[in-house]
C-alpha cells in the first residue's frame, strides 16, 4: 500500500539506526507519545534498532487505556437499560468494569454494536426511531472532529434519538502533567503525528520552551520513528529544545483548521479523569451548551456516578514513562489479555498488551530487566 | 485509536460542506469517507482516513523527503568518515 510499504524499508531503516548510534554521546530518555506508534516499535522491533543509550519509553496515547473506570461503569450502565442500541469502537468492549466488561453485557442479551465510524451510529439511530442510540465517544484530538461531526449532522437532520458519552482528552496537558511530576525522566517527546494533524504543532512550542524539551512530531512507521528518534536525539545532543515536524507528509503547522472550527463548535474544554493517572486540568472536552440535549450522561441521569480506581494495576506509571509494562509483577501472570487487570493489556494500542504479543517469550524469564536484541 | 489509513480518493459527491464525501480506495478496497474536513481535496488525491472521516490530504513531495534527509546524512556521514578515516 502507498505511503505505508516504503516507510518499512528495512535497508532504510538500518541506515536511520546507524545515523542515530553516529550521532549519539550520552544517555538519553524519549517518550512516544501514541499507542500507534508504540505498537510499531514494539511489532517492529525499533527499539532494538537503537544504541543502548537512547532509551524509549511509552506514553499516554491510548484512549482506550486512560478512559477511567467511572466512563465504563456509565458505559455498562447505559448499555444494560433496556432498549438501548449501545454503540462502541471494539477495542472499549473488553476493558474491565468493576464486575464485567461491555462485552459480558453483550451476552447477557444487551444490544451493545461495534461500529467503524460514529457516523454508523447516526444511521442505526435514523433507522431505529423508537430506540435510544449511544455511542461511546472516547478518543484523543484525532478522533475529535469525527465526533463532533456526528453530533453536528444528528442536530441538524433532526436525529434525536442519538446521544453520546463523552471521553474525550487532549494530549498536551498529559504532556505538562508527565513533565511536571518529580519523577520524570523524559527529555524528549516523539508527538504523535495524527493528533498533530488535527491540531497542528503550535500548543508544543510554549512546552518544550517551557520545560527545555525535545519535541518532534512523529508518524507510525518504523522510518518515521527511527527519524523521529534522529531528530530529537540530534536536538538533544545540540542542546536545543525546539518543536519540528518529521511528518510533515500529513502535517501542517496550524493543523486542519475547518476540523478545528467543527470541533470548538461541539465541544468545550473540562477537566478529565485518566485512568491511573488521576484528574488532569483543562485535559478533555464534553459537550457544550448548546449540544447538551446529545450527552448521554445528562439523558439517562447518571452524570453523578462516581468509582474508585483499583490499585493493583500499574497502567499509571507505565503511561507516564516511570516504568516498562515487564516490571509490572502482575505482567503475563495475573495479568493477560484474557485476563486483563487494566486497559493497557486490552486495547491492541496498549503498552502492555504490545509487550505481551510481540515479545512475552523474550522479557518473562528475566521479569525486571530490559532485554535488547543486541 | 488514531490510526489513519492513507488512500486515493475515486469520486466526491455532495454539496453541502458537512455532508461531503467519496469513495476512497484502499489498494483495491473501495468505501465511502466523509470529506467535509478536506474541502481542497480533489479525484485523484490522497487522503489520510481516520474513523470513516478524512483527515489530511498527503502532500507528496513532503513523503519523500524521509528518503531525501536519509540521503542528505548518508554523504554527510562519509564527508566525516572521510575527514576522520
Amino acid at each position: 500500500m502507498r505511503f505505508i510499504d516504503e516507510y518499512r524499508d528495512a535497508a532504510a531503516a538500518e541506515r536511520y539506526a546507524r545515523a542515530i548510534r553516529r550521532i549519539t554521546t550520552r544517555s538519553w530518555t524519549l517518550m512516544e507519545v501514541c499507542g500507534g506508534q508504540t505498537h510499531a516499535i514494539v511489532k517492529f522491533g525499533v527499539d532494538a534498532l537503537l544504541p543502548p543509550e537512547v532509551t524509549l519509553v511509552h506514553g499516554p496515547g491510548c484512549p482506550v487505556c486512560v478512559t477511567p473506570l467511572e466512563l465504563i461503569e456509565k458505559a455498562i450502565e447505559i448499555a444494560s437499560t433496556p432498549g438501548v442500541i449501545f454503540c462502541s469502537f471494539g477495542d472499549m468492549l473488553r476493558v474491565p468494569g468493576r464486575t464485567k466488561d461491555l462485552l459480558t453485557i453483550k451476552s447477557e442479551g444487551g444490544d451493545v454494536r461495534i461500529v467503524y465510524s460514529p457516523l454508523d451510529a447516526v444511521a442505526i439511530a435514523r433507522d431505529n426511531p423508537s430506540r435510544q442510540v449511544v455511542f461511546f465517544a472516547v478518543g484523543f484530538e484525532t478522533t475529535a472532529p469525527a465526533n463532533a461531526m456526528a453530533v453536528f449532522q444528528a442536530a441538524r437532520t433532526g436525529v434525536t434519538n442519538f446521544s453520546m458519552l463523552v471521553s474525550h482528552v487532549l494530549v498536551p496537558p498529559a504532556l505538562e502533567a508527565i513533565l511536571s511530576s518529580p519523577s520524570s525522566r523524559v527529555q524528549g517527546f516523539l508527538a504523535a503525528g495524527h493528533v498533530c494533524t488535527i491540531m497542528g504543532y503550535t500548543e508544543y512550542e510554549p512546552i518544550a520552551a517551557k520545560y527545555h524539551v525535545s519535541i518532534v512530531v512523529t508518524g507510525f512507521e518504523p522510518l518515521d520513528i527511527l527519524q523521529g528518534v534522529y531528530m530529537c536525539v540530534k536536538q538533544l545532543e545540540d542542546g536545543r529544545a525546539e518543536v519540528e515536524n518529521q511528518y510533515a507528509r500529513a502535517v501542517r503547522r496550524d493543523g486542519n483548521v475547518p476540523a478545528q472550527q467543527l470541533v470548538r463548535e461541539v465541544f468545550r474544554i473540562v477537566p478529565r479523569k485518566w485512568r491511573g493517572v488521576g484528574e488532569i486540568p483543562q485535559s478533555g472536552f464534553a459537550l457544550a451548551a448548546p449540544y447538551e440535549q446529545f450527552d448521554a450522561e445528562i439523558r439517562f441521569g447518571i452524570a453523578a456516578l462516581g468509582v474508585d480506581e483499583p490499585t493493583e494495576c500499574c497502567s499509571g506509571q507505565i503511561m507516564q514513562g516511570l516504568m516498562k509494562p515487564h516490571e509490572c509483577p502482575a505482567f503475563g501472570t495475573r495479568c493477560t489479555p484474557d485476563h486483563p487487570l487494566g486497559a493497557t493489556m486490552v486495547s491492541s494500542e496498549g503498552a502492555c498488551a504490545a509487550y505481551f504479543r510481540y515479545r512475552r517469550l523474550e522479557l518473562a524469564p528475566q521479569n525486571g530487566v530490559t532485554s535488547r536484541a543486541h | 485509536m488514531c490510526l489513519a489509513v492513507p488512500g486515493r480518493i475515486l469520486s466526491i459527491e455532495g454539496d453541502d460542506p458537512a455532508f461531503r464525501s467519496g469513495r476512497v480506495d484502499f489498494a483495491g478496497v473501495a468505501k465511502r469517507v466523509n470529506l467535509s474536513y478536506v474541502p481542497e481535496a480533489r479525484v485523484g488525491d490522497f487522503v489520510l482516513v481516520h474513523v470513516g472521516f478524512a483527515i489530511s490530504t498527503v502532500d507528496e513531495a513532503e513523503a519523500a523527503k524521509v528518503f531525501e534527509y536519509l540521503a542528505g546524512m548518508g554523504e554527510l556521514a562519509e564527508l566525516q568518515d572521510w575527514e576522520n578515516p
